[in-house]
């Protein structure tokens, strides 16, 4: 199962490019569509209290490296949140015509493979790989289908975090040698958290991977590669970069920053959230003024995964739960923002929230679905930004009650940005430009439908997520004893 | 013929070759002119050759004068390489002057 | 009866997904009676709850587990005991005439399905609100209220500054709504669970260590403030006139605005624990009280006058709940929501006949014109200000008299003060609206007609209501049977007041201050019939104000204020810390790294000056130090 999650979209990658450019988007829909398909089936048969599928090959069995993959409550949810946006990414790429589609939509494919690979890893090196693999077919999907001077921004996107990784790697080489599994070294996750740290040693080793997940999430203030990416990024790598590719940080610090360096983590916790909780209130005033709509949602975006980090880092159920949940509903939630973006700007020609207004009137069915991802977005109860953001406070307010109270202030500013943003966009008098704003064509409309959809289910219903991780969580916290 | 080599003590050898070498290495260090850095990169390299063939005679041992046998080969090729590669030089610059040469900067 | 339970709240989530789904291509005439249908039923079944309830029992109906994370269980669950059991019958009962109101109010308007399915999803959230079992499902509904109210302040969205208002009402109680979050947070610390039932009972280890509660007590008052819209998160609510009319009458006066008192008689046994709080409560209510009802003297737009009316009251009630007087408070809310709900739906009638006109000082003499609505504007302005015998009376009556009881004479002088003020500038709304000669223009007055008749019946049976209502609650000392029926059915659901038994006012006191208060409220009456209607005097235009005059019509400038201590300064921060912050500081840093080693590149690479004789000398000098390394 966990092979065929890798392998699908490998092969789907390969054909892809070699087949012509008529059939790229069919195929990788399919492809889509067929790990989506493969991932409700291993969720189906899931148990969620074990490791499930565990994979064990030796890979460079000399050197105690092995491509050992498994799934958990966990990671079947990370894997869930791709494999369900993938599908939608790919969809909604189809409203744009790229010069090369093979390569574009190769190079999606590439990128699910990488991110599932990323999400199920249980060797270090395999993560590592893993992890920088999903840097590169995003590299190239900025850099050639991007905006205005997007070969600079790129670079500096790249470079950024890719410095981020090699502290990682640092980390998990160090930890590597000093692990002893009958005189040999590993790379197994389990023999990794088994390595007993000297305080120093552990602050170092918990640097190396803080930075490279703070630099991928990104936590204030190693934030500012994002906006100018986001914005200048095609909206189908912005979504990728969004919705799922970020949580790989998130995913990283839960599953090998905290249970690899937890003897350093009391001294730094206190600084990791107050920088996230910096970061929630920084980024929200920041997005109260933006004018273009993808910079408003990349600010959003770096305060509402400032508040998952800061639930996770916060290390208690609560706070591990709702992050997880959250995790899901943010991806859900911000690929329906850059779709509505997407949405405007093709038809419209601009982002800029001045030029717009009125497009209520012109396109009703829009505007309510984009009410509705909105107030996803902006945590209304009942849709599904609530359950994760009320388990978050929860836990921040648990650690220390003014973090939580100034982490609260979130609830207050979105409403003030995102409110903002809808009036400006949605409200008023229509322009000679909105007036004439066309109606959502079918594809769009299934989009837009399915995201909603699922806004309001996993608004009503949070607690099949919950059940999914619950174990899991339980699980690797008791295993980290802080 | 052994013995009247070996008439003249190893280290007139030594010091000769060194002299030889180092007027090659300043020759090739100071001048601009490409022909006679040529020359003084074979001067160095014959300065090598009588210091192996020199010890190979006083040492009896005939490894050192295939070794020369090889640099001179080499030396040759070298030499007929270095001259082309001069003469194309000189079509396009009108010189012999390597100071010339700096394209290949930055 | 129990297991339909569930189906009053889904009966007008159905009507809004049918609405919402298929509204656009449904007639109009079934989009209103799926509207108004299912608020009926809800209704009818909230009665048979009621009367299953009446004896202080209590039902619950749990659907599913919403949230399961550790020892935080919440249940998606419903509770009606006698408190939550009153508040649907207002919620539905109120609700399902304003609904009716609204199929002849809205008749021309094209958005006329989107506006019943808000008001249906309206209701939903709102009976949420009340009949949750637990403080989650409490702030379900309380947030989906707030969302429904912003959708229906921007109903008319094309005006930029409806949407506007919109937004300022929907931030102001998000303020509020951080508070109740708070609270709801550290009662879980506290209780460890959510539920009603268990955080009450846990309530008890609190008795001696006060501070906890009252910090809880304080934190949900902040949510109180936001919703109902005190002092000082007030100032949305005028705002939200921008809204059609039924939905200022129905959410922006008669039930929405009053979620805050019902938070707090809900939690009427942790206030129990926390004087202190009580008294902040106390305080603020009677400031707002005063505070809105100076504003109201000088407003000409005939909504802006009922909804800093609505403001004051909403004072008055919170005062109640500062007394301890939990039931009082919800007597008030009940007579209320009758004589408000009339006022707004009378003034929405007067607003149709003009054609939208809404500045008291373009009507005048429209009593001939519009009779129905007259006459119940009559009756709510008297229920209003304490005319004896109808519904505002005794409500209001009781609160002063408790008031009294509670904190002495200064307080119960102060309270009373605002019910003159009250009674002011409702006759001044009164009289300039209906009598003298016609101040309009021409095709107005060709205009003027009287509401069809699905307007005007609910404003009938409103007004009846508006007239009965206070003998739901009538004081014991007045003998006319049945008294204090209504505290004595809510009893079970409050915490005993705060006052012990013993304190109870003699008969004779209660005579006094309830006829100082009457005869003064008539005098003030016959007092604005003298100047508005004897003397023919109309409210000046805004630049022929007296300072006095222009502060209050300017209401104090507080938006002004607002604007200037917190809208500006954000902006202002949002953009320098974009400006300064992000793109030079922090971003700065991240570009230095970047250029610093660009321009060390930039200094070795001048070694690679492309010059062989350079390279010789290097590698010649190299390798001379390596040889010479040999021999140190």
């Amino acid at each position: 199962m966990t092979l065929a999650l890798i392998l699908v979209p490998l092969l789907g990658c390969l054909a892809v490019f070699m087949l012509p450019s008529l059939w790229s988007r069919a195929l990788a829909l399919a492809t889509g569509a067929l790990n989506f398909g493969i991932t409700l089936a291993a969720w189906f048969w899931l148990d969620p209290t074990g490791i499930n599928y565990a994979l064990d090959i030796p890979w460079v069995s000399e050197a105690g490296i092995h491509f050992a993959m498994s799934l958990d409550g966990i990671s079947m949810l990370l894997v869930l949140l791709t494999n369900l946006l993938a599908p939608l990414i790919i969809l909604s790429s189809f409203e744009r015509r790229f010069d090369s589609e093979r390569r574009y939509y190769g190079l999606l494919l590439m990128m699910l493979m990488a991110l599932n690979g990323v999400f199920m890893a249980d060797d270090g090196l395999l993560f590592y790989v893993f992890y920088e693999l999903a840097l590169l077919p995003i590299y190239f999907i900025c850099a050639i289908w991007g905006g205005e001077d997007r070969i600079r921004i790129t670079l500096k996107f790249f470079i950024y975090t890719f410095a981020g990784s090699l502290c990682m790697l640092l980390s998990l080489l160090y930890l590597y040698l000093h692990t002893d599994v009958e005189g040999a070294h590993s790379f197994l996750w389990k023999d990794l958290v088994a390595v007993e740290l000297a305080p120093n040693a552990a602050a170092w080793v918990l640097m190396g991977f803080f930075l490279a997940f703070a630099v991928k999430m990104p936590l204030f203030p190693f934030h500012t590669w994002q906006p100018d990416t986001y914005v200048s990024a095609p909206t189908g790598g912005a979504m990728l970069l969004s919705g799922i590719m970020l949580k790989m940080g998130l995913y990283g610090s839960l599953r090998w920053m905290i249970p690899m360096a937890p003897e350093a983590l009391h001294t730094w916790t206190p600084v990791f959230l107050a920088l996230a909780v910096t970061g929630i209130v920084y980024a929200s005033i920041i997005a109260v003024k933006q004018r273009d709509l993808k910079r408003l949602i990349a600010y959003s975006s770096i305060a509402h995964v400032g508040l998952i980090a800061a639930g996770i880092l916060a290390w208690n159920k609560a706070g591990l739960q709702g992050g997880l949940l959250q995790m899901l509903n943010h991806g859900i939630n911000v690929v329906g923002l850059f779709f509505v973006v997407d949405v405007i700007e093709r038809r419209l020609g601009t982002r800029s929230m001045g030029d717009l207004g009125g497009i209520a009137k012109s396109a009703p069915g829009f505007a309510t679905l984009f009410m509705i991802i909105l107030l996803g977005a902006v945590a209304v109860p009942l849709t599904n930004g609530f359950p994760g953001e009320f388990l978050l406070l929860n836990s921040v307010w648990n650690y220390a009650n003014w973090l939580g109270a100034a982490a609260g202030l979130t609830i207050i500013l979105g409403a003030v940005y995102m409110l903002r943003a809808y009036g400006l966009t949605m409200f008023g008098e229509t322009n000679a430009q909105t007036a004439a704003f066309p109606a959502l064509q079918t594809r769009e409309w299934v989009v837009l439908g399915l995201i909603s959809a699922l806004v309001l289910l996993l608004g009503f219903f949070p607690q099949v997520i919950l059940q999914l991780t619950d174990s899991g969580v339980s699980r690797i916290l008791g295993a980290v004893q802080l | 013929m052994l013995d009247i080599i070996q008439t003249v003590p190893i280290d007139y050898f030594v010091y000769l070759s060194t002299l030889l070498f180092g007027i090659g290495v300043l020759g090739v260090l100071t001048r601009r002119n490409a022909i006679i850095v040529l020359m003084c990169v074979e001067l160095m390299l014959n300065a090598v050759n009588l210091l192996l063939a020199a010890f190979s005679t006083y040492l009896g041992d005939a490894q050192g004068q295939i070794m020369v046998f090889f640099i001179m080969v080499v030396a040759a090729a070298e030499a007929a390489v270095g001259l082309g590669i001069l003469v194309m030089i000189y079509r396009n610059t009108k010189s012999t002057d390597i100071s010339l040469l700096d394209n290949l900067k930055y | 009866m129990q297991s339909l339970l569930p189906l009053i709240p889904f009966l007008p989530f159905a009507g809004f997904l049918i609405n919402g789904l298929f509204g656009r291509r449904l007639p109009k005439t079934a989009v209103g009676l799926i509207g108004s249908g299912t608020i009926l039923g809800a209704f009818l079944l909230s009665l048979a709850v009621f009367s299953d309830v009446r004896n202080g029992t209590a039902m619950e109906q749990t659907l599913y587990t919403f949230l399961h994370v550790d020892s935080l269980q919440v249940q998606f669950a419903f509770l009606a005991d006698p408190l939550s059991a009153w508040m649907m019958l207002i919620i539905t009962g109120v609700g399902f005439l304003i609904h009716v109101y609204s199929i002849g109010y809205m008749h021309d308007d094209e958005g006329f399905w989107k506006f019943f399915a808000y008001l249906n999803l309206f209701v939903f959230s709102m009976l949420l609100l009340v009949m949750g079992d637990n403080f989650l499902m409490l702030f379900f509904g309380w947030e989906g209220v707030g969302l429904c109210s912003y959708l229906l302040i921007g109903f008319w969205y094309e005006n930029r500054a409806y949407g506007h208002a919109a937004r300022k009402a929907f931030i102001m109680n998000r303020i509020g709504d951080l508070g109740l979050l708070l609270g709801i947070f550290l009662i879980f610390n506290t209780f460890g669970s959510l539920q009603y039932r268990e955080v009450f009972e846990g309530v008890a280890n609190y008795q001696n260590n006060a501070w906890i509660p009252t910090v809880i007590c304080l934190l949900l008052f902040v949510g109180a403030i936001g919703k109902s819209a005190q002092i000082p998160l007030y100032t949305w609510l005028p705002d939200a006139m921008a809204g059609p009319t039924p939905v200022s009458a129905l959410i922006h006066a008669a039930t929405m605005v009053t979620a805050g008192i019902y938070l707090v008689a809900r939690c009427s046994s942790l206030y129990a624990l926390a004087p202190h709080a009580l008294e902040v409560i106390a305080i603020t209510g009677l400031a707002t009280a005063i505070f809105a009802a100076l504003i109201g003297l000088r407003q000409n737009d005939i909504k802006k006058v009922l909804a800093y009316s609505t403001v004051s009251q909403l004072g008055l009630m919170f005062l109640a709940l500062g007394m301890g007087a939990y039931s009082t408070a919800i007597f008030h809310v009940t007579t209320h929501a009758f004589f408000k709900a009339l006022l707004f739906l009378g003034a929405g009638s007067v607003i149709h006949a003009l054609g939208g006109e809404q500045d008291i000082r373009n009507m005048g003499g429209l009593r001939k014109a519009l009779p129905v609505t007259f006459w119940v504007f009559v009756i709510g302005t008297l229920a209003i200000s304490g005319f004896p015998l109808l519904s505002g009376f005794f409500s209001k009556d009781e609160i002063f008299a408790k008031t009294y009881e509670h904190s002495g004479a200064l307080w119960w002088a102060l309270a009373a003060i605002s019910g003159l003020i009250t009674a002011t500038y409702m006759g001044r709304l009164l009289f300039v609206t209906f009598f003298g000669e016609f101040r309009g223009t021409e095709a107005q007055r060709a205009h003027l007609h009287e509401s069809p008749a699905v307007m005007t019946i609910p404003l009938i049976v409103l007004a009846v209501l508006s007239v009965v209502g206070g003998f739901l609650n009538t004081p014991h000392f007045l003998h006319l049977g049945g008294s204090e029926w209504l505290s004595h059915y809510l009893a079970p659901a409050l915490a005993r007041p705060a006052t012990p038994e013993t304190h109870v006012l003699d008969a004779r006191t209660e005579w006094l201050l309830m006829g100082i208060t009457t005869v003064l409220a008539l005098l003030v009456l016959v007092l604005a019939y003298a100047v508005y209607v004897v003397r023919r005097n109309v409210p000046v235009a805004d630049s022929a104000m007296q300072p006095i005059a222009r502060l209050l019509a300017n209401k104090f400038y507080v938006d002004e204020a607002y604007d200037f201590l917190f809208v500006r300064p954000l902006e202002k921060l949002s953009k320098m810390l974009h400006y300064y912050a992000d793109i030079q500081a922090i971003d700065g840093v991240v570009n230095g790294v970047g250029r610093a080693s660009q321009l060390l590149g930039a200094q070795f690479r001048k070694l690679q000056n492309g010059n062989i004789e350079y390279y010789l000398l290097a590698m010649v000098v190299g390798a001379a130090l390596l040889v010479g390394s040999l021999f140190i």
